[in-house]
Order: structure tokens, then sequence, then C-alpha cells
């Protein structure tokens, strides 16, 4: 049959011109260019320097020599160890608990509960810094006022610092945990009920079962997402710039850009840019064995639904517990912002007679990059949505069905920019195309690579696990029938695929939005983008228009996305997996 | 002598570079002084906008760029704004690459001035009001820029926070072990106003001043704009350095917040602005740089910024200490040119950001 049907491909390919071939090469190609081209620039000038007698390049090792010698670099890479290993060890603490109690258990309003994870996935990471600052600035604080007109304590005392290693933790794990949350409630969703059941018929009652099976089933998934939170923690720029520098530390983000500061050494920070990429790729190299090794996981096909853990009395505590993790990512800070919105002071509770739309009017009316920086904004995030979810597309379609030699290298070219730190790309691309024969600096180009390069990896892993979902007798039934092969992915893989793709799309434009650490090493005066304008309102301070901006960035998003899902035909909400 | 230097590289030159532009070469020859005429307007009109990239409190900028689009309607201004050491990487880099996307810039570092001009980067320009109106040490003897604000950088503290009677009377009070975790302040990398007050300051006092400051637990910001807004926030009690004309202007408003004149002398900051010569709207630029020096538009940074003026016909707000009256450290772009990254360096070193 299998022969068959193979004899009958190769005869329809003489006669019909089949496209498919030099489009996959194409794409191949350009995935070479797009990843390897900074990267490549960013090991030649880690490892070179310029003869000041001669003018040319010559190779050196003093950049490592000062990387690992200087105490101003070494300390951030220490920092950056504990902040990043912290905020991993919290984001499990917190999102493990509750990814159980979502899944495994009958805690009502768990639709609430997941769409509020999203939310606090949606807000970018360096406004929620900002609406910490807000909230926990030892003295202006909202919360630390709070405590100090509560119990009477003195002017200086505090509760909450902010500006501090804690604090930065903290932050961090906010807007972390939504990560490993979802993989350990996809996780735990998958777990057939089966394996429980008979752990309960052999006699064993609800707490041994979950000890015993249920938590052994599901580690892998939170040794996993332990790495993807270190990951994050390590690689974030805004919330360390914004909460570290006031406090007097640096992390490895943030030393690398003020090496980009006038006088700028590049040489030095693509150097310390090595580091970072060696580390990402061995977290991701540690979570794939972790991961390759689930063979026990599970083992039937189709099989019972999950069995629900009766919380009884316990649902009490448990939905308080939920509340107070999710009050902290989201209802806290963006009732910060919404007052410093409308107050004339950021951190003092708006009322009705000081209530004010003098901020409002200041951003859209007076801010000369408001209307730029949103548009470009909307430009960039449709854009590389768009172009990254065709080439994702492209790409685990080539992967899932083998459809061309090679694709397994093209699978790892999609994947690796998963280990590019944004900052790192920043830095690569900077050197990239500043120079012939891509002159791309200053145009939006460079930021759209930026973010496609960016994105790519989730992308591709989401769309090619909703491939391999749709069985290739369906395409292939299509090509007896005579379609080409990408007529049969229009026709018959396409329709099959709307709702992934769309999730693809809106997970992309989502992630643009909130990109702020390769964005702010790439942006000319033209280019500006609302991440980058309210990073540059921060450093000088206007509170009120980072609210205004931070929330009509949110107001935005929320609105594509809920645009995109709104179109006829396509159902399912937009950011179900990350 | 321009040409000489035309083809440096802004990112990587200056400190090879010897310095002499800052004297004044014996041959200087500024153009004739510049009217706004209807041809000019008309031919602004024509390109439409300006970029204006700037370091001036955001609001302030603004309230500028507002001001010339109800005077000059049809063009548009657009603010560019960052802190000093930041415009200036930024049009570095920006060169660098090719792109030429300023046409006015208003640095608070005016060694930045020094460093376009002698890259040939400027345009010789002198709006009417410049020419009949500036004393020659506020105007470059070519043309190329004029100060157009002079501003201080203060002392200050939240009123609420702090008694008059023990506020801190100089910089040497900071140093006292009761201010320890109290103090926020800006940073030179990225603010001119306190780039140039690091030099001042440094050079009189010595940076002993600076490596104490550092063991008192500061709060480190960045633009010499927010220290005043911190105060004003209640978030620290006192501020070691920012901009007068932002406490001005919160006090004014109201908040809690006073200045206080270091008895070892005030940091004396002047912003000047200048053209760029390969700007994209040469004549736009060339009407906004004049209306920038008018009574006008020096008379608004006043009343409306706090700022100072340079401008003799100007009048000053009632309530506002005068200039005269202010001890003033002495001013040095040249000075701040050969020391600028030695002293970037060094602040980082103590400071640890």
């Amino acid at each position: 049959m299998t022969i068959a049907l193979r004899a009958q491909l190769e005869d329809r390919r003489t006669f019909k011109l089949d496209l498919s071939v030099p489009l996959l090469l194409t794409f191949a190609a350009l995935l070479c260019v797009l990843i390897l081209l900074p990267i490549s620039w960013l090991v030649m000038y880690a490892i070179t320097e310029v003869d000041p007698a001669t003018k040319a390049r010559v190779l050196t090792l003093a950049q490592f020599r000062t990387l690992f010698s200087d105490p101003d670099l070494v300390e951030p890479l220490i920092t950056t160890m504990i902040v990043a290993l912290s905020s991993s060890v919290v984001c499990c603490l917190v999102a493990a608990p509750m990814g159980w109690l979502v899944a495994r258990t009958d805690m009502p309003m768990t639709r609430v509960i997941r769409a509020l994870v999203t939310a606090s996935f949606v807000t970018p990471p360096f406004l929620g810094a900002i609406a910490w600052e807000i909230l926990a600035a030892p003295n202006s604080g909202l919360l630390n006022k709070l405590y100090r007109s509560a119990t009477g304590a003195e002017m200086d005392a505090y509760l909450f610092n902010i500006y501090s290693m804690p604090g930065l933790i903290f932050v961090i794990a906010c807007y972390t945990f939504p990560y490993v949350f979802v993989l350990v409630a996809n996780a735990l969703d998958r777990i057939p009920g089966d394996l429980e059941d008979a752990s309960s018929i052999l006699g064993a009652g609800t707490w041994t079962t979950a000890r015993r099976v249920t938590i052994p089933l599901v580690l892998p998934a939170l040794l996993a997402g332990a790495l993807v939170a270190f990951l994050q923690a390590m690689i974030l720029f805004g919330s360390p710039a914004i909460l570290a520098l006031p406090a007097g530390f640096h992390t490895m983000t943030t030393k690398i850009w003020s090496l980009f500061q006038y006088p700028p050494k590049p040489e030095l920070a693509a150097a310390a840019s090595l580091p970072l990429l060696f580390l990402t790729v061995m977290l991701l190299r540690g979570q794939q064995m972790i991961l390759g090794r689930k063979g026990y996981s599970i083992v039937g096909g189709k099989s019972g639904e999950p069995r629900l853990i009766q919380l009884g009395w316990l649902v009490v505590p448990a939905l308080i517990f939920v509340f107070i993790v999710l009050m902290l990512p989201v209802f806290l800070p963006y009732f910060a912002l919404l007052n410093a919105a409308f107050s004339p002071i950021a951190t003092t509770l708006v009322t009705p007679a000081t209530f004010t739309m003098k901020n409002f009017y200041f951003t859209f009316f007076e801010l000369s990059t408001t209307h730029l920086a949103l548009k470009n904004t909307f430009i960039l995030g449709a854009a590389a949505a768009t172009i990254g979810t065709v080439l994702a597309l492209v790409i685990s379609y080539a992967t899932a069905r083998k459809a061309i030699a090679g694709h397994r290298i093209l699978g790892f070219l999609a994947t690796a920019p998963l280990a590019i730190p944004g900052i790192v790309l920043g830095v690569g691309l900077f050197l990239a195309y500043t120079r012939p024969p891509f002159v791309l600096y200053g145009t939006l180009w460079v930021l759209l690579l930026a973010y496609i390069t960016i994105e790519l990896p989730a992308a591709y892993q989401q769309l090619q696990s909703a491939f391999r979902a749709v069985h290739p007798e369906l395409e292939d039934a299509s090509r007896i029938l005579g379609a080409t092969r990408l007529q049969a992915l229009r026709d018959v893989t396409a329709p099959l695929l709307r709702t992934s793709v769309l999730a693809t799309w809106c997970f992309i434009f989502v992630s643009t939005v909130r990109e702020l650490s390769a964005a702010i090493m790439l942006f000319t005066s033209e280019t500006k983008v609302v991440s980058v304008l309210i990073f540059d309102l921060k450093e000088s301070g206007d509170l009120g228009a980072i609210a205004i901006l931070g929330l009509s960035m949110l107001v935005l998003t929320f609105t594509v996305v809920i645009f995109i899902n709104r179109i006829p035909g396509f159902g399912g909400s937009g950011l179900r997996n990350t | 002598m321009a040409r000489k230097f035309d083809r440096r590289d802004v990112l990587k030159g200056t400190s090879a570079l010897a310095l002499t532009v800052a004297a004044t070469p014996l041959t200087a020859q500024a153009p004739p002084p510049a009217a706004v005429t209807d041809e000019l307007i008309q031919a602004a009109r024509k390109e439409g906008k300006v970029v204006y990239y700037t370091s001036i409190d955001l609001p302030m900028a603004e309230r500028i760029g507002k001001a010339f689009e109800a005077k000059y309607p049809g063009i548009a201004v657009r603010v560019e704004r960052t802190g000093a050491e930041r415009v200036f990487q930024r049009i570095g880099q920006e060169y660098a690459s090719n792109i030429r996307a300023v046409d006015v810039v208003n640095s608070s570092d005016a060694a930045h001035m020094i460093v376009w001009k002698r890259d040939g980067l400027l345009a010789p320009y002198v709006p009417e009001d410049v020419a009949k109106h500036y004393a020659p040490e506020h105007r470059d003897p070519d043309g190329m820029f004029a100060s157009f604000r002079a501003g201080l950088s203060t002392l200050a503290y939240n009123t609420n926070l702090v008694k008059a009677e023990e506020a801190p009377k100089s910089f040497a009070d900071l140093l006292d072990p009761k201010w320890a975790g109290k103090i926020v302040k800006a940073h030179p990398s990225y603010s001119g106003t306190i780039m140039t007050a690091t030099f001042q300051i440094a050079r009189d006092l010595g940076w002993e001043y600076f490596e104490k400051l550092a063991k008192q637990r500061i709060m480190q910001v960045q633009s010499a704009t927010d220290p005043p807004k911190k105060l004003a926030l209640g978030e620290r009690a006192v501020m070691a350095d920012g901009n007068e004309y932002i406490v001005f202007q919160i006090k004014e408003a109201g908040q809690p917040i006073e200045p206080v004149y270091p008895t070892e002398g005030t940091p004396l900051v002047i912003g000047p602005n200048a053209l760029f010569k390969a700007a994209p709207n040469p004549n736009a630029a060339r009407l906004f740089q004049s209306f920038c020096f008018s009574l006008e538009c020096q008379q608004l940074i006043i009343d409306v910024g706090g700022l100072r003026s340079l401008h003799p016909h100007v009048k000053e707000k009632a309530g506002r200490k005068p200039l005269n009256d202010i001890k003033l450290m002495k001013e040095d772009p040249a000075g701040v040119e050969k020391q600028g990254d030695e002293i970037k360096k060094r602040y980082t070193q103590l400071f640890k950001v």
C-alpha cells in the first residue's frame, strides 16, 4: 500500500511543478542569515580588537581576561546567578501548588484563574516593575504608606523595599511564574486518571496517590518550568534596570547595556554577552535531557478523565492562596498604574477632588513621540506576528512531515534563537546591521528581524505540535487526488490548523509589544517603540505618562487579540500555550 | 579648521584628539545675524517639521515645541528627549550609521558642542537675538552654537520630611551619617547637568567628597530631572544633585520641596543650542533656532520652566533667588570635554552603577 502510494507521488512530481522544495530551501537560507549573521559578528567582536597602529582587527583574549578579572563585571555575573536561581525557586514554590489546585482539584473558578495568569503573562515585566515601585518603594510606596498609617510606625519605617535584591527577585518571579504554571498545569491535565485510579484500587489514600503517583509524573514538567524560569530571569533587562540600578547594583543584562553607553565598548559588550549565551545553551540542553526522559509519563492512549480531588473545607485557604498570588502580579500593579494615571502625584491615592486628566492630555496631545511609538509598535507587532507565523508554519510543516532533506537542521535553526537572550541578540544585530552589506540600523526592519528571531522558537514549537496532531493521511489523500503539496497544505491542513495558527499569531504579537531588551539596543529616534518610550520616561521619572502609556499598550494588545479571535470561524482563546 | 576633523569618528575619536578648539581661533568668523524672514518661514513650512534632540525636561521641551507650532502653524516639532550624555551617544551612533535625523540639538553638557564643532557636524547660524543681545561668552565666535539656557544643580529637601533648620547647608553636610539612606542622586553617564556638576564638584572639593558620599547608601537615579520628583513623592528626604528648575516647578505647584544653595558654591550648567549641518529640515531648523533665542521663548523657559536665561531682557520670576545672589562654581566645558570619560569611569567605580 505504502509503496504504491510512494510511486504515485513520484509520478505526480514529474508532471506537476512542485514549488515546495525551492521554497523550503529559501526559508532555510533565510534562517541561516537571520541567526548566524548577528552571532558571527558577536563572536568576531568578542575575540578581536582594533590594533591602534594598523587599524586592523587582530585576535585577542583581552576582553575575556577583563571579563573574568574585573570585579565590575564579575559581580553582575554572580548577582545574575543569585537572582535567577532564587526567582526560579520562588516561581516553582508558587506555581506548582497553584497548577495542581487548578488542574487536579475541585476548586471553583479555574477558568478565571487561568485567564488571570494569562493577564500576568501579557503584562510587560518592566511595566510590572514600575508599578511595584509605586507600590513598594520604601518611603513613597503605597503599601509602605498603608503600613505606616496602620501601625503608626515612624517616618522611615518600611515593610518592603523594592530597590533591593529580594525586591528584584520578587518582581521577576511575579512575571515569570506563568511559564511554570502553564507547564505544570498542562502536564497535570494530561496525566491519565487510570493511573491514579489504579493506585486507589490498591488501597492508597488520596494523599498517598498524589505523593506516589501524581507528583512523580509531573516532576519533569516542574523541572523544565524551573529551568525556563531561571532562563527568563537571567535574560530579563527591564526589571533589573528599573529596580537594581537605583539600589546600586548591576545584573549581566544591565551591564551589557551600560557597556554600550558612551564611550561605547562594543568588544567588551560582545564578550560579556557570550557567557549568557553559553549558559542559556547549557540550560536548554538540560531541559531537553529532563524532558527527554519522560518515557514513563503517559502510558495509554485515550484514557479516563483526571480524577479531581475533593478539597472540602480546604477550598477556602486554597482560594485565598490563589487570590493572594494573583494579587501580586495583576490586581495590585494595575491598581497602582490606574491610580498613577489619574492622580497628580503617582504615590498618593487619587480622590474625586484630585482626579486629573493632565497625564492623559500630556501623553496624547503634548508628547510628540506617543503617536509615532504607538504606530511603530502596532506595525512591528502585526508584521512580526504575520511573518513569524508564516515562517514557523513552513518550517514546522517541513520538520513534522520530513518534507525536505535536512529538515532536522531547519528545526534546530528555528529553535536556536531560544538560546540567544534578547539583549545579546540586540548587540549582535547592532553589530551586523550597522555596516554594509546590510545597513538596516535606523529602520523598522532591524527591529522586525529582532522580533521575528526572538519569537520564532516559541511559534515553531507551538505549530509543530499542532502539525503533529493532524495526521498526514489527510494530506496524502489530497495529494493522491492530484493536489500539489502546497495545494494540500492550503486546502486540507491549513483549515485544520486555524486555531493554532491564530494562537501563535497572538502570542507573537503580545510578545513583540512587551519586548524591551532587544529594542533598547536597536531603536533610533524615528523607530522608537512604546516599550522604549516607557523606559525613557522612567529614566526621567515621569510616572503619570508611563501609567497612561502602559495602560494604552495593554488596551492595544487586548483589542488586537480579541479582534483576531472574533474573526468569524475562529474560536478558542489566544494564549493557551507558552 | 572644521574640515580637517570632518572624518573623525564621533563615537571613538574624542579622547585621542588634542584640545584646541575651546580656545577661540583668531580668525573666528560667524555668519551675519539672520533675521526671521518670510522666505525662511515659507521654506520651513514646506519642510513641515523640525526634529529637536534635547535633554531638557520632557514637558518643558514639548511646551517649547507647542509654542513654536502655535507661532508657525504647519511646522510640527518632534521632541526627542533623553539625558544629554545619551543624546550625545545617540547622535554619534546615528551619524556613524549615516542616519541624519537631528535638526536642532540642546545639550546640558556644553562640552558636547566642542566635540561636534571640532568634528565639523554643526552649521553656522546666528539668530538676530543672539547677535544683538547675547554676551560674547555665550555665543560661539564661529556662530556654531549659543547658550540657550542656564541652570543650576542644587541640593534640595522635602519640607515634610526635614525641618528647615536641620536641612543640609553644604555638600559637606550630606556626609553626615544621619543622611545615610535618605539621599537621592542622578547619574553623570546619563545627565549632562550631573556630568558638568560632578566635574565642578570634583575639581573644587576633590574626589574624596564622592568617595564619602558613595558610602551613604544613596538612591541612584538617572536624569537630573528625577531627584526633585523623587523628593516630591517623598521617596527620599534630600537630593545631592539635580535640576534647580524642576525644584522650582514642583515648589510652585505647591509641593513640599525647598532648594538649597550649598555654601561651597552651586554648580552652573550652561545648555547651548546648535544646528546640524546635515539637518534633514535645514530651514525649519533655522527658524526653530531663532525662535528658541527669541525673548518670547526665553521668557517661557523662565516662567513655565523655572530655568535661567542669558537673554538680558527677560524678567526673573518673583520668589526665586536671583542668579546674582548665588555663589556659583566656575563653568568649564573644555575641562569637562577633557575629563568626561574619566569622570564616568571613576563615578561608576565608586557608586557601582
